[in-house]
């Protein structure tokens, strides 16, 4: 006998999606089988019950072997680490649930840490231009009843966000957008033919690293002004076209991703082009979105946004929240030799980071908060495996649009597993222990 | 049981009609109580001070997507503020929108203990709720936007009020709100096309509905269910010179409607921020008030209140669901503009604001505030607000009650002002010479509000039997003083209670209280049509599903204090 459990929210990418349905038994220990979802996101879920998965903590030992530890002494080893360091960076907080994140908040103010989240590799330069130049923008479900101009700019939503365009931007027929992807125009600006690129209307293959220029091109062509032969490679005649294309639409919107934020021009590239939204809102209705990438990566910004006042790099070791990327980043602190202790949760620097940042956190106390093995937990001298967040424990979790949906859980954690949140709360309660408060 | 009794201060209550008497104040627990019903109180002596009840905010955006936008996009707002946790108190910043942290301490200790937030976007009533939870001390509750909402446009199309209001049922339960708040009715829809609805006829596109079908239509709705808080409206046409006669259609459409409901209320509108909505002449050039025209009217219907969206001259972040305004004020001052449009909803939008001294227009918009509260016959109607941030930071309260209090410090700001003559001119605050007293001051930011708010029966005065919510103020109303003796003693409680809870003693923080969300659970006849409408329109229109939009209570409400309805009989 099984059960199936509806409505169930996907941790996989900032899509979000939540109608995806799980087979579970029905003792509610094992997951069976996954519907609705994309081959990543069915993945993860199915990846939950791998036998050979890590429930309890190790260390690693002296000879480079792993030992096994309880998660007590887990705890104490973090706690102690965390306590004992100057400036400790305690980085990812993307692939968690916001009950963690702000737990993992509160450690960070006794402790004078630099939180920092996956944005620092991602979208923090789309953070940095939306302080420089604001960003209209909208939900996700705008743009399924509204939009019939969408832009994807450096970005693969067929292969990153794999039911984006099916559930909100191209397929989707919403309520003044009753035909569909053939009442829409797409248009997608990549140097590579991408699998996206490939069902566009206008694919505008464009040399790399020249997106500022592309944009600002966009920009002249809206007001009619001359424009080169040829800009960023693309002649000035599909300029011209695409421009009008946007002009001419009811609501248009930019989807941008990796390609551009974090491409030659980075913050700079994104200042252009939410001040190409604004210039279409002169003509039309225009919106711009990042396209976030983990599940919650959003989330952490938002519970750094109300507690701290900004939404990633956030220095905490004088006392108060202090912000200055470029010097308050994760890579800039660890290639500085800045830190002197590194505790991730939900993400992979070790896969993701430069080289040079990898072997400073290899040589520093360490402690990865990770359900699975990866690079990261290779690099560390703990690691700390902890139950599924949206699988095996459940938590609020903001889509890649800001709107809040809470994940659910489906299935039990293999016995005895904590949470990213139980585990938390066990260190902060250590913390103040040790720091006497 | 803690008990505490307040000694020997001047207490301001209108809610038991004492104006500066000596009188003690006795705390049992949570509750207020008759002085001899403590054994052996902990005494607070209040000699030479003033006390008053916890003070209750009837409009402020301190919590949810549209304010941590302003938070996220502002760091210059966090230069040279911050503030390092020490004692019960974690890390401070943020001036016009501060972090959750500071807004709560902020409020306290200022003496307020019941805040709203005045605009929560359904569909991310779970942000709000996560932000109001990490906001220390005060009370809160949520005002739902209504006037933009696919589902009531249709029905009020119909006119079908019983099917609006059980949508309007529905959707508290749901988001975990307290009020029907309604933002540009309809003009907020028309920005999903960019377009706007500039005055109560101009009528919705695609929907063909009018604005002023939907404040009627949900006024009535509101009070088929007899909600605590009435209607409660940011009109079309917000900060544009000659939109007071827009104002006035507004508030003509609460006539011949009555209050229904067991809370106590007398009005079925409460017009907020009306200090944007007062303004005459047809420019920027000839803006004046009209503030005397608008409290014509308030002061002769009692079925509204108002609050005033006092502009305080500070640099500010405006952020309102008025989404066509936010797009109109960025291309007025070209500073950064953030949009956040919600489907089938509402929208909002953010753009930092410098109201200067030395511009003409704002110096009017700071004369019409105060005009708005000085021209009041009632002051139970008339709420004292900065529309926070929109205006200026709710920090300002204090240095606004100088200037209703004190003619002099009114006149130390309006020689101040660059174009001082041209603003006289153009404003009739030269002219008035009231002082209001700290006992009008209480009913403008304790017993009105909270009477309006349909809470007076927990809140808002010191009568036995209340929340022991109560603030004592290091002032003397009886020795001379200067002005700023009362910016400065009303910014600085030296004690407040919360719900019994002794929150600040000496000055000094040192409780993070025991923080409450107050929402509303209406119950109403089972309707099977707006179930049936519900159903549809998530499976068809919504992103998420059905299934996945309710708030429950476990994480985002983790103390919650509903106030329950019965619109069934």
């Amino acid at each position: 006998m099984t059960k199936t459990v509806t409505d169930v929210i996907c941790p996989f990418c900032g899509t979000l999606c939540d109608d995806l349905e799980v087979v579970v038994s029905k003792d509610g220990k094992n997951l069976l089988e996954v519907y609705n979802a994309c081959a990543i996101g069915a993945e993860k879920f199915l990846q939950s019950q791998a036998k050979d998965r890590h429930t309890r903590p190790r260390m690693r030992q002296e000879d480079g072997s792993w030992k096994e530890i309880s998660y007590d002494e887990a705890i104490e080893y973090t706690a102690k680490m965390l306590a004992d360091a100057k400036k400790p960076l305690m980085y990812g907080w993307s692939s968690t649930n916001c009950e963690a994140q702000a737990v993992g908040s509160e450690i960070g103010e006794y402790v004078g840490a630099v939180m920092d989240n996956t944005a620092t590799v991602c979208h923090g330069t789309s953070l940095i231009a939306v302080q420089d130049i604001g960003i209209p923008s909208c939900t996700l479900g705008e743009v399924k009843n509204r939009a019939d101009r969408i832009l994807f700019w450096g970005c693969n939503p067929a292969h990153a966000h794999p039911r984006h365009m099916s559930r909100y931007s191209i397929f989707p027929r919403g309520f003044f957008t009753g035909k569909g992807h053939t009442g829409r125009k797409m248009i997608v600006v990549d140097p590579r033919v991408t699998d996206t690129a490939r069902i566009a209307d206008v694919h505008l293959q464009i040399e790399q690293g020249r997106d500022y220029e592309l944009l600002d091109a966009l920009r002249v062509a809206f007001k009619g002004e001359q424009l080169p032969d040829v800009v960023a490679g693309i002649p000035k005649e599909k300029i011209y076209e695409v421009a009008e294309t946007l002009k001419s639409g009811r609501f248009a919107i930019i989807f941008f991703g990796m390609g551009v934020t974090q491409s030659l021009g980075k913050n700079h590239n994104i200042d252009a082009a939410i001040a190409v939204t604004r210039d279409l809102n002169e003509y039309t209705k225009a919106a711009i979105m990042p396209m976030r990438g983990h599940y919650n990566v959003t989330g952490s910004g938002q519970v750094w946004g109300w507690q701290f006042g900004f939404p990633f790099a956030v220095d905490l070791s004088r006392g108060f929240a202090r912000y200055n990327p470029g010097e308050t980043t994760s890579n800039d602190l660890l290639r500085r030799g800045e830190v002197d202790a590194v505790f991730v949760l939900g993400s992979d620097p070790g896969a993701h980071f430069p080289f040079s940042s990898v072997k400073k956190i290899y040589g520093l106390p360490s402690v990865a908060v990770e359900p699975h093995e990866t690079p990261t937990t290779e690099v560390c001298k703990v690691h700390v495996p902890v139950a599924f967040v949206g699988i095996e424990v459940g938590g609020c979790a903001y889509r890649m649009d800001n709107v809040p949906i809470e994940t659910r859980k489906v299935v039990d954690a293999p016995e005895g597993m904590m949470t990213d949140e139980e585990f938390l709360t066990h260190v902060l309660a250590r913390v103040k222990e040790i720091k006497g408060v | 049981m803690t008990e505490y009794l307040i000694k020997n201060g001047f207490v301001f209550d209108p809610v038991l009609g004492i104006r500066g008497d000596v009188t003690d104040i006795a705390i049992k627990g949570d509750k207020i109580v008759e002085t001899d019903a403590v054994k052996n109180p902990r005494v607070i002596d209040a000699t030479g001070k003033t006390v008053m009840a916890g003070g209750v905010d009837v409009h402020a955006h301190v919590a949810g997507p549209k304010v941590n936008i302003g938070r996220n996009f502002r760091p210059e707002d966090k230069l040279f503020n911050t503030r390092p946790g020490r004692g019960v108190e974690r890390m401070q910043g943020g001036f016009s929108v501060p972090t959750t942290i500071r807004t709560g301490y902020n409020y306290a200790r200022m003496g307020y203990t019941t805040v709203m937030e005045a605009a929560m976007p359904p569909l991310y009533a779970r942000h709000t709720h996560e932000e109001m939870r990490d906001t220390p001390i005060i009370d809160q509750g949520a005002f739902p936007v209504f006037g933009n909402n696919w589902f009531v446009l249709e029905y009020l199309k119909n006119n079908e009020i019983d099917n609006a209001a059980a949508y309007i049922a529905w959707l508290l339960r749901a988001t975990k709100g307290y009020a029907v708040k309604v933002v540009n009715p309809g003009g907020t829809e028309a920005w999903g096309w960019g377009l706007n609805c500039e005055n109560v006829h101009d009528p919705v596109p695609y929907f063909d509905i009018t604005p002023a079908q939907i404040v009627r239509g949900l006024i009535e709705a509101n009070e088929y269910l007899g909600l605590p808080h009435s209607m409660h409206i940011h009109a079309n046409n917000l900060g544009n010179p000659g939109n007071y006669t827009t104002t006035l259609d507004t508030f003509k459409l609460s006539e011949g409607v009555k209050p229904r409901g067991r809370f106590g209320r007398d009005q079925v509108m409460h017009h907020t921020h009306v200090q944007f909505h007062s303004y005459g002449g047809d420019s920027w050039g000839n803006m004046d008030s009209k503030a005397d025209k608008i409290m014509d009217y308030v002061n002769s219907h009692d079925n509204i209140t108002i609050d005033m969206g006092q502009v305080t001259l500070d640099e500010t972040t405006t952020m309102t669901a008025d989404g066509p305004f936010e797009h109109h004020l960025t291309e007025l001052n070209h500073l950064k503009w953030a949009n956040a449009d919600v489907e089938l909803e509402t929208a909002a939008g953010v753009v930092p604001y410098v109201y200067s001294p030395n511009i003409k227009v704002c110096a009017i918009q700071w004369c019409i505030g105060l005009e708005l509260a000085l021209l009041a016959k009632d002051p139970m109607r008339v709420f004292m607000t900065t529309d926070h941030p929109n205006a200026g930071p709710f920090i300002r309260y204090p240095r606004i009650m100088k200037w209703l209090m004190s003619q002099e410090a009114r006149e130390q700001q309006l020689d101040a002002f660059k174009h001082k003559d041209k603003v006289i001119d153009a404003t009739h605050i030269a002219g008035i010479d009231r002082e209001l007293d700290l006992y009008e001051i209480a009913q403008m930011t304790r017993a009105g509000s909270a009477k309006a708010l349909g809470i007076s029966d927990i809140c808002g005065g010191l009568a036995p039997g209340l929340t022991a919510d109560v603030a004592v103020f290091d002032f003397n109303p009886n020795e001379p003083y200067v002005p700023d003796d009362i910016e400065k003693a009303f910014g600085d409680a030296e004690h407040l209670f919360k719900t019994g809870v002794h929150v600040i003693n000496g000055h000094e923080i040192v409780s993070n209280g025991n923080k409450r969300t107050l929402w509303v659970n209406a119950r109403v006849h089972e309707n099977p049509q707006v179930v049936r409408d519900v159903k549809e329109k998530f499976l068809r229109y919504y992103t998420v599903t059905l299934n996945n939009y309710e708030v429950h209570g476990h994480h985002y409400v983790p103390n919650p204090y509903v106030i329950e309805v019965d619109a069934t009989q």
